[in-house]
């Protein structure tokens, strides 16, 4: 009888035990979790407090003339020679006409970028009636002051040490203040390939890089992987064989993605001899490295389909080819296609392996093909973040930022398709 | 189920179809200018080959980054579309390079020197002024320095700037600096460690004696951590610089350039890095840069001669030209002069002097 209790109070001893474990485990799976989301916060608060001035752009508003004598002094236009800066520099002079002497009108040339004059071409290519006449367009201011109406450059530090004059400050503000300056939205940033100046730069042509190369991968990565995954599962022998090949699949994925641009680079380039830095390298060494991926999410799928339906449908006379195709794929696609996805953003997010086959480089035509020089979003991201210029660190968080918008956009597109796709058995 | 097969058959012929289009784009000629080469030259060639791109009507050219010696490599592997035709450089071709560059066929290389880059010392703006000597430099960064008497050498027990120089503040040494596979590195250990090196009486002597145990001293930065590599970034050691007012880092001169209001230059030898100090030469620490042109191109791939004659205009590399405002230190007028009429003539290196 006294034994009872005995067995009881350590019962009881143990339990409480058991629950402080347990407690304690919890505990520390919450911490582990907040240490995550904290982290991740603040990732993403500093790229947005870093990148999201850098979708507007401060911009002036000028009065330009599209004089005939500059222009087309043969009385025809003359567009290759044509001094469009020059005209720029009469409407800033005609705006501040006080300013005298060489360096400080170089100064006040400086406030506006050299996109006003491409600008100006532009628009006189699109539209030739508007030789002679005067236009009040708005123009992108430099760089530099971009920078200072964002609040980057300290107006209180000394003069020597900011990159703009007094005089320059004063005439932003003049500027500011007759309503010739304002900040609009940067519609360059997605409309132009790169540039040096910071104020033209723009992620198209990486973005349309980007875009061929996930073509390309789609288009080789997927069906092969599939084969692969379809065959591996359904019809390969059993043997050691397919025990290596497996082992070898789950390898290659793990494989660090340099070696994938090296491996790129000796065959595409030196012995094919495919340019270097066109998309159809990059997109042939993203399918090499996201076919591991998509062929294990394949098998994957494969073999979530349950026997029962394999072996109804031969049971009622399907060959094997027939259950493939006809019960067992269809069932297992959503689980193909979420791996396929995956394996896109992974690819989508890779810069090292193009390192290898020549895409870093400062390309400022927008990629038309499979074969332009182009570089993509991650690389556009490293070489701008290199820059020595002030104004493309903001521009490297927008960059960022559109490149995790796509990523989001992927992964919730894998999300989706699988819920909604999904069977239960 | 007929439909299932075309989706098959489309699916192998677009596999084909890629690999076929692969090698007919691989015989396909060219109708830009592709440039290779250093990241130091990076900034400036980019700007010219835009301004050439927009201002003319030829495609802007394609500059890739790969480093001075990466650069020279490429391009000495042959002529043709498949090679480039311009390769930047932060140092001279070497005669290995050439040779390597003949026994490929290139044989006629056009050597333009652009201008000069100075390698700066700087630390936070904020921070305590300092100037220092090649010798300080040397001392404070070696990893074995000369030790009581002459031929003896000790693992660099210095600590602190005080311990190099007693009129140096009394703060631990910590210098950011570009890894070995960098240009700049190469530069300033050439320049400012081997300068301070040689001011020691018995180890110039040993310049003659034993080049390569010379070399060993000079040239071999300390390890334990006095010296830290910080990558190639060098927007990275500037925001480093910022947060930590007791360290110095090295970075070539646009980026001090473009961050005065963030760091500054510490003067080498009573020199501080300012652009007419570089461009004057009175600045120690300073390189010239090249790019390197194959002749057999010019005429072949459409735009190079005008590119070439772009680069070498008064306009890009002048005192006031707009490669200037980006931070390269000009020439000095007679020797721009001289290097443009060669560019025009087309001269090839070995014609040139050297």
């Amino acid at each position: 009888m006294t034994r009872k209790p005995a067995t009881r109070e350590k019962l009881e001893a143990g339990l409480k035990r058991r629950r402080r474990k347990e407690l304690a485990f919890q505990l520390v799976g919450m911490l582990a979790t907040t240490v995550g989301i904290v982290f991740l916060g603040v990732f993403f608060a500093d790229l947005l407090g870093k990148g999201s001035s850098a979708f507007v752009q401060t911009f002036v508003k000028l009065d330009v003339e599209f004089t005939e004598d500059v222009l087309a002094p043969g009385g025809e236009l003359d567009l290759a020679y044509a001094d469009f800066d020059g005209l720029v520099r009469d409407a800033l002079r005609e705006e501040f006409p006080n300013v005298s002497g060489r360096s400080e009108r170089r100064d006040l040339y400086r406030l506006v970028s050299i996109a006003a004059g491409y600008q100006m071409r532009d628009m006189i290519i699109a539209d030739p009636g508007l030789l002679g006449s005067t236009e009040t367009i708005w123009v992108p201011a430099s760089s530099t002051v971009d920078m200072f109406v964002k609040g980057n450059i300290d107006p209180a530090l000394d003069e020597a040490l900011r990159p703009l004059s007094d005089a320059q400050l004063a005439w932003i503000s003049d500027l500011q203040s007759s309503g010739r300056l304002e900040t609009q939205f940067n519609s360059a940033l997605f409309n132009n390939g790169d540039s040096r100046e910071p104020e033209l730069a723009g992620i198209r042509g990486a973005l349309m890089g980007s875009f061929y190369m996930l073509i390309i991968t789609v288009m080789l990565a997927f069906p092969v992987g599939v084969a692969a995954a379809i065959y591996l599962e359904e019809f390969a022998p059993r043997s050691r064989w397919s025990d290596l090949i497996e082992v070898n699949i789950n390898n290659l994925a793990a494989v660090p993605s340099i070696v994938f641009g090296l491996l790129g680079l000796a065959v595409f380039i030196n012995w094919v001899g495919i340019p270097r830095s066109a998309p159809l390298v990059g997109g042939l060494v993203l399918s090499l490295l996201t076919l591991p991926v998509i062929i294990i999410a394949s098998r994957a799928a494969i073999k979530a389909v349950p026997p029962s339906i394999r072996e109804a449908a031969l049971g009622l006379g399907a060959s094997e080819m027939q259950v493939v195709f006809h019960h067992v794929m269809p069932l297992a696609l959503p689980g193909m296609l979420t791996g396929a996805i995956i394996g896109m953003s992974r690819a989508l997010g890779e810069s090292a392996p193009l390192l290898m086959i020549g895409m870093v480089a400062f390309i400022v035509d927008v990629p038309g093909g499979f074969s332009d020089p182009a570089t993509a979003l991650p690389v556009q991201i490293y070489l701008w973040a290199d820059s020595p210029e002030r104004a493309f660190a903001e521009r490297t968080s927008a960059a960022i930022i559109v490149l995790l918008a796509f990523l989001l956009l992927m992964n919730l597109a894998a999300v989706i398709l699988r819920k909604r796709m999904e069977r239960k058995w | 189920m007929a439909n299932r097969n075309t989706a098959i058959v489309v699916f192998a012929s677009a596999v084909v179809a890629t690999v076929l289009s692969a090698s007919a784009i691989a015989q396909a000629g060219r109708d830009y200018i592709y440039i290779v080469g250093s990241s130091t030259v990076y900034p400036f060639a980019t700007v010219v080959a835009e301004r050439f791109g927009r201002g003319t009507e030829f495609k802007t050219p394609k500059v890739e980054s790969t480093g001075s010696g990466g650069g020279l490599k490429l391009f000495c592997e042959g002529v043709g579309v498949d090679y480039p035709d311009i390769t930047n450089a932060s140092r001279a071709i070497k005669q290995s390079e050439v040779d390597t560059c003949a026994s490929n066929g290139v044989a006629e290389i056009i050597e333009v020197k652009i201008g000069y880059d100075g390698i700066v010392i700087a630390n936070a703006i904020d921070a305590e002024a300092v100037s220092l000597t090649l010798a300080d430099i040397f001392l404070a960064l070696a990893k074995n320095v000369p030790g009581g008497k002459d031929g003896e050498l000790i693992e660099n027990p210095y600590m602190t700037w005080a311990d190099v120089n007693a009129e140096l503040p009394e703060v631990r040494i910590e210098v950011l600096g570009p890894p070995p596979t960098s240009g700049t590195r190469d530069a300033f250990v050439e320049l400012a460690m081997e300068g301070g090196c040689k001011t020691v009486p018995w180890i110039k002597a040993l310049k003659e004696s034993d080049g390569d145990a010379y070399k060993a001293v000079c040239h071999t930065i300390r390890e334990d951590g006095a010296f830290v590599e910080a990558g190639e970034n060098d927007n990275l050691i500037v925001q480093k610089l910022e947060a930590n007012p007791n360290a110095f880092g090295i970075f070539g001169f646009s980026f001090l350039d473009q961050n005065t209001d963030k760091v500054k230059g510490t003067s080498v030898e009573g020199v501080a890095p300012t652009f007419d100090a570089i461009a004057d030469g009175d600045y120690p620490v300073s390189r010239p840069l090249y790019f390197y042109a194959k002749k057999a191109h010019v005429d072949v791939i459409p735009g190079l001669r005008g590119f070439l004659r772009e680069f070498s205009s008064e306009r890009a590399w002048g005192d006031e030209g707009y490669l200037s405002d980006r931070g390269l230190i000009p020439m000095p007028e007679e020797e721009r002069r001289e290097v443009a009429t060669a560019v025009r003539e087309l001269k090839p290196l070995s014609a040139a002097a050297h």
